[in-house]
């Protein structure tokens, strides 16, 4: 694809979605990139930009500002990471994401199914959308009418490796199974939504009531690619303080120093209302929107490719 | 020693004491999981494939590989003779090891043999060679009756398909990665 089409495509897909967000009652904002302290996570690697750090997602400032009594809010931003390149990864790339104050993650992904379905038929002239509610992939239809399919992380291990949930944890095999073995079979006839994480992967989600071994984490897969990752927030600060103690020990596991402990964050977390938020890889739904096979190519400069 | 994040298509590495090229390559990592670098690479020396998938942490040796300028000599039996020209240094390698390579050697040509420490382990061949067309039809000018080709054999026995004006005793210029007529060559 020329690189005009590609700015034309790319234009209107975030046009589209910008229009969703506005006519359903959220404010947009836009938070800093480069800050003093960033939520410790130790699987993803920030990049350091003098003695602070360009953000590895809007997570940190977002729920800042829901503090300060917004009831929804959305963004469309940068997010930096450190040695993630790859067909699907790109060391900066475009996030959207979005915080919805009073809701879980069953709403969430009801909110979900409808910012696709208005894409959809937003982007009807893309290359690869068909009848404004299908995507062609592969030479297969992935149809959006409707509810998308819904599998839990248990039901998922069974049916695609034979092994539960708790084995897979116990070898420390969960992230290769999933890759390998889970993921290539999801999101084919309709988008897919894996829901309820053991509760140990998902340092930011609430523990399910009716069973504390899981978490109200869900993501979003289509034509095998994860494209979503939306919680139901913990809110609870003493319990987010110890998920960070623990994220901090393994960074210092790794050898790396982890940052300063969020204390503001966790002050502020202590005046939220129960909350959901979602995490939407913008490149990646521009990706399958187009029929382009890799992230790089919908970037609006590869910079792989720059001449200085 | 390369580090899981060096790992793509292409590079070369060693595993057990032996040489593997990266054949096919993917970064993997799910939302909130770890890096996942999964790779499918060929030994060197046996020619096995095998898929792993590494991990952030893994380190990989660099195998002491290095290409080497040498001339063929002879061939017996099983054994194929080369000979570094600067060091007259002698080696062999087995009729497998030279695979097809064997239709387009001749005496003196010069070849690289890779050498995986001091054991040869491969050769390949410049991607043009000039052989002596040793047995063909001849042409009748205005047989316009035929097809667009004819098959020959040239000084190594190798046979291949040819335009029909080719005759024998031509010399020809073989494309030796494919195996295929290019054209004739004046002398």
């Amino acid at each position: 694809m020329d690189r005009l089409s590609l700015l034309a495509f790319r234009s209107s897909f975030l046009g589209a979605v910008r229009s969703f967000f506005l006519g359903s009652g959220y404010l947009e904002v836009d938070t800093p990139l480069r800050l003093p302290v960033l939520i410790p996570e130790a699987e993803i690697l920030p990049f350091a930009s003098e003695d602070w750090w360009l953000q590895t997602s809007p997570e940190l400032c977002m729920k800042r500002l829901l503090a300060c009594g917004a009831s929804q809010l959305f963004q469309i931003c940068h997010c930096f990471r450190k040695g993630e390149q790859g067909r699907f990864h790109q060391p900066e790339f475009s996030m959207l994401e979005w915080y919805h104050v009073h809701w879980n993650y069953q709403h969430l992904m009801e909110e979900v199914e409808a910012l696709l379905s208005e894409l959809l038929q937003a982007c009807a002239h893309f290359p690869a959308v068909q009848d404004a509610n299908s995507l062609v992939l592969h030479n297969g239809k992935i149809s959006f009418a409707g509810p998308f399919q819904r599998i839990t992380v248990e039901e998922a291990f069974q049916r695609y490796a034979g092994i539960p949930v708790a084995r897979a944890l116990e070898e420390d095999r969960f992230d290769e199974i999933l890759v390998t073995e889970i993921e290539p079979h999801l999101g084919w006839d309709s988008p897919l939504f894996l829901v309820d994480y053991p509760a140990e992967l998902a340092s930011l989600a609430r523990r399910r009531p009716d069973n504390p071994q899981v978490a109200e984490r869900f993501e979003l897969y289509i034509g095998g690619i994860e494209i979503a990752n939306g919680f139901s927030e913990l809110i609870d600060p003493k319990e987010q303080k110890h998920r960070f103690v623990r994220e901090r020990e393994m960074i210092e596991q790794q050898g790396r120093k982890a940052g300063p402990m969020p204390e503001g964050f966790l002050e502020d977390l202590a005046l939220l209302e129960e909350t959901a938020g979602i995490a939407l890889g913008l490149d990646r739904l521009l990706m399958l929107f187009l029929g382009c096979s890799s992230l790089g190519d919908v970037q609006a400069i590869q910079l792989e490719n720059f001449t200085k | 020693m390369f580090s899981a994040s060096d790992l793509r298509k292409g590079l070369k590495i060693q595993i057990d004491g032996e040489p593997y090229i990266i054949t096919d390559f993917e970064f993997s990592k799910p939302g909130k999981g770890q890096a996942l670098y999964r790779t499918k690479m060929r030994n060197m020396i046996t020619g096995n494939q095998f898929t792993q998938t590494y991990r952030s942490n893994d380190k990989f040796e660099k195998p002491d590989l290095e290409e080497r300028t040498m001339q063929f000599l002879y061939s017996q039996d099983d054994e194929f003779h080369f000979m570094d020209t600067s060091s007259y240094e002698q080696i062999f390698l087995t009729r497998d090891q030279v695979g097809d390579n064997i239709h387009f050697l001749v005496d003196n040509m010069e070849v690289q043999v890779l050498f995986f420490g001091e054991r040869p382990i491969d050769i390949s061949l410049p991607i043009f060679v000039n052989l002596t067309v040793t047995k063909a039809d001849p042409w009748v000018r205005g047989d316009t009756s035929g097809t667009d080709t004819k098959p020959v054999t040239v000084e190594t026995g190798y046979q291949l398909q040819v335009p029909p004006f080719v005759e024998e005793g031509d010399k020809i210029q073989i494309d030796t990665r494919t195996g295929e007529y290019m054209t004739r060559v004046k002398e």
